[in-house]
């Protein structure tokens, strides 16, 4: 009896009770240690190097130099974009599968199947994704229905009777040039590539075989890397996250105050925007934390789609593209020419990344506890 | 009877399954307008599944089926033409737990109105005003509106639930076990409140006490395991029930 009492209790000293409590202790000591040693390092080594200068600064001298703010800047841009991407789709895949979608629909079992799988499939796949799928197929495609357009603007530009090359007549590359130069439109990209125009710039041409000759200059805007298919790659990688948070968030909503107010009169539409959704916020911030979280670290998704080493502008447009915390410490660490040099800038980097993505961490945790008082008054 | 009753709900034949279970069979009965129809029987029986056909609101259930009809002032709810919003507006209900939203004493009642499209706020006060006093919550609550609906006490919570569902101006009030998590002061309260509302409302009630049956109720009908077995005039159905079943449960001898 007495021994067994020993091994139910697990008394201390004995193995079992060992097993019991001293080794998930030690788990949790070990675990610890590794989150302070490595934060803890960062902290001590990268904040030396942390000033005023570093975070609003570009790099310079090859990245060995300068400040990180083209980084900082479009990590945040890209993060941004991301959430207002996976945010509301995932609220409305999760709101079509909790709220519409009956428990024996195959094709919401099918969705389901397919968020489940997304969530396992390794970052870099969903890099080559975005490059394959958002720049080659949509992007490209994109620009050539653009520039098709363009090209239909310059033929009747070219028509019109005050152009040099009206009628079948023909003028020298130098007479268009000026033409177009004068054009009420827009054709600096044309102007460059007739610059180099192979038969220089002597040599009569006609309409169509100028309008031929520009057709394969196609100019790329959206077929290349850029700061939106970043975005929207990042934010395919975190769709699965959004999806499930809010989906949980969804089934606390009560039965009784759905029935109440469908007993109300308002229509299924009406109960889950006014009653259910205003209650999921918290669930719809925890998924976005969980999004940023996940999205503000990764560099895969972006090494193809969007992320550059080094920039002249701060990217102004969705088809601009953009550097990044995490890129950048990529290229600091692999492919500077002065590896040792860059180290202290590594590791002041590396603070940063972990201070920002904290920052929208705490900001969306605080947020959503706020909202959590104000409904349990 | 002294004056001439007009009947409000009429049910014909009406049956519901569950899959393949029948939970009603053939039910076909009358409800008069402003009159309160107490159902009662044992738990199981059915009760609750009839009142919410009465409102649609087992729509919501996958897998039923219902055949016959239910017919509000000679209107089939069931055809395919009405629009199951508009039947609810009409026909209020009152829930077994008080579920008052998480929102304000104020929201709650003028969350009805403001779906159907009312917004100036003159109108939507005095709806509210009007609404927390015909649920008998006015005095109680008028100097707090703005606080939490789930600040309130349970039999508050209810009777705010009662002047949320009487905010939307229905004919009809259904009531399933409104008073069967409350306290007995609470009980008595709503009970009273029954009975003012009856004036101009329409009011079928759900109850495991007789005693309540009794007391509020001009007609009962007494079910068991899915069927209808006695409906008649309160008075008839307690001091004189046709059917032995119907006599057995209101004397306590099962249920």
């Amino acid at each position: 009896m007495a021994k067994n009492t020993t091994i139910f209790h697990g008394e201390r000293g004995s193995i079992l009770g060992f097993f019991a409590t001293g080794l998930p202790l030690l788990a949790v000591i070990i675990v610890l240690l590794f989150v302070v040693v490595i934060i803890g390092n960062f902290i001590v080594t990268g904040s030396g190097h942390i000033s005023w200068e570093f975070l609003t600064d570009s790099p310079r001298n090859m990245n060995t130099e300068g400040g990180i703010f083209p980084a900082i800047y479009g990590t945040a841009l890209l993060v941004l974009i991301m959430t207002l991407a996976a945010v509301p789709v995932g609220t409305i895949t999760a709101l079509y599968l909790t709220e519409y979608a009956k428990r024996t629909s195959i094709f919401a079992r099918v969705i389901r199947f397919a968020v489940n799988t997304l969530a396992g499939v390794p970052s870099i796949v969903f890099g080559l994704f975005g490059l394959g799928f958002f720049i080659q197929t949509v992007g490209s495609q994109i620009d050539t229905v653009r520039y098709g357009q363009k090209m239909d603007d310059l033929r009747t530009v070219l028509a019109a009777s005050s152009s040099p090359i009206s009628a079948g007549k023909q003028a020298t590359i130098n007479d268009i040039k000026i033409f177009l130069e004068n054009n009420e439109f827009d054709w600096s990209e044309q102007i460059r590539e007739l610059d180099v125009y192979p038969e220089g710039t002597v040599s009569a041409v006609s309409s169509n075989q100028l309008v031929e000759y520009l057709s394969e200059k196609k100019e790329l805007k959206w077929g290349k890397p850029s700061l939106i298919w970043a975005a929207l790659t990042l934010a395919l990688l975190t769709l699965p996250v959004v999806i499930v948070s809010v989906e949980e968030a969804l089934r606390t909503v009560p039965r009784e105050i759905r029935e109440a107010s469908l007993a109300l009169g308002a229509t299924r539409w009406e109960t889950i925007w006014r009653i259910v959704l205003p209650n999921c916020v918290p669930g719809i911030l925890t998924g976005s934390i969980l999004a940023v979280s996940r999205g503000a670290g990764e560099v895969a998704p972006i090494l193809f789609t969007g992320a550059v080493y080094s920039l002249q502008e701060l990217p102004s447009a969705a088809s601009d593209q953009f550097m990044h915390l995490g890129y950048h410490l990529y290229i600091l660490a692999t492919q500077s020419p002065d590896v040792d040099a860059t180290q202290p800038l590594q590791y002041a980097t590396t603070l940063v990344l972990l201070g920002l993505t904290l920052a929208l961490n705490l900001t969306a945790i605080m947020l959503r506890s706020r909202l959590r008082k104000r409904k349990l008054v | 009877m002294k004056k001439e009753e007009i009947i409000k709900i009429h049910t014909h034949n009406l049956s519901l399954f569950y899959g393949d279970k029948q939970a009603l069979k053939d039910i076909s009965m009358t409800m008069n307008a402003n009159k309160v129809t107490a159902f009662i029987g044992p738990s199981g029986c059915g009760k609750s599944t009839f009142i919410r056909s009465i409102n649609r609101m087992n729509d919501l259930i996958e897998g039923v089926r219902i055949t016959g009809e239910v017919k509000i002032e000679d209107v089939n709810i069931y055809a395919p033409e009405v629009s199951v919003a508009n039947l609810r507006k009409r026909v209020g209900m009152v829930f077994q737990k008080s579920n008052p939203f998480p929102k304000s004493i104020y929201e709650n009642v003028a969350y009805g109105p403001r779906i159907n499209g009312i917004t100036d706020k003159a109108q939507l006060d005095d709806i509210v005003e009007r609404s927390l006093k015909g649920a008998a919550l006015w005095n109680e609550s008028k100097d707090r509106l703005t606080a939490s609906a789930l600040s309130l006490s349970g039999g508050q919570q209810q009777r705010l639930c009662i002047a949320r569902a009487i905010a939307v101006n229905p004919d009809i009030l259904l009531m399933d076990e409104p008073c069967s998590a409350l306290d007995p002061i609470s009980t008595s309260k709503v009970e009273e409140l029954i009975l003012e509302l009856k004036e101009n409302y329409t009011i079928v009630i759900v109850t495991h006490s007789m005693q309540q049956a009794a007391r509020v109720s001009d007609y009962t009908a007494f079910f068991y395991v899915g069927e209808l077995i006695e409906f008649g005039s309160t008075r008839d159905i307690f001091t004189n029930p046709k059917k032995k079943q119907t006599e057995d449960y209101i004397t306590g001898r099962f249920g």
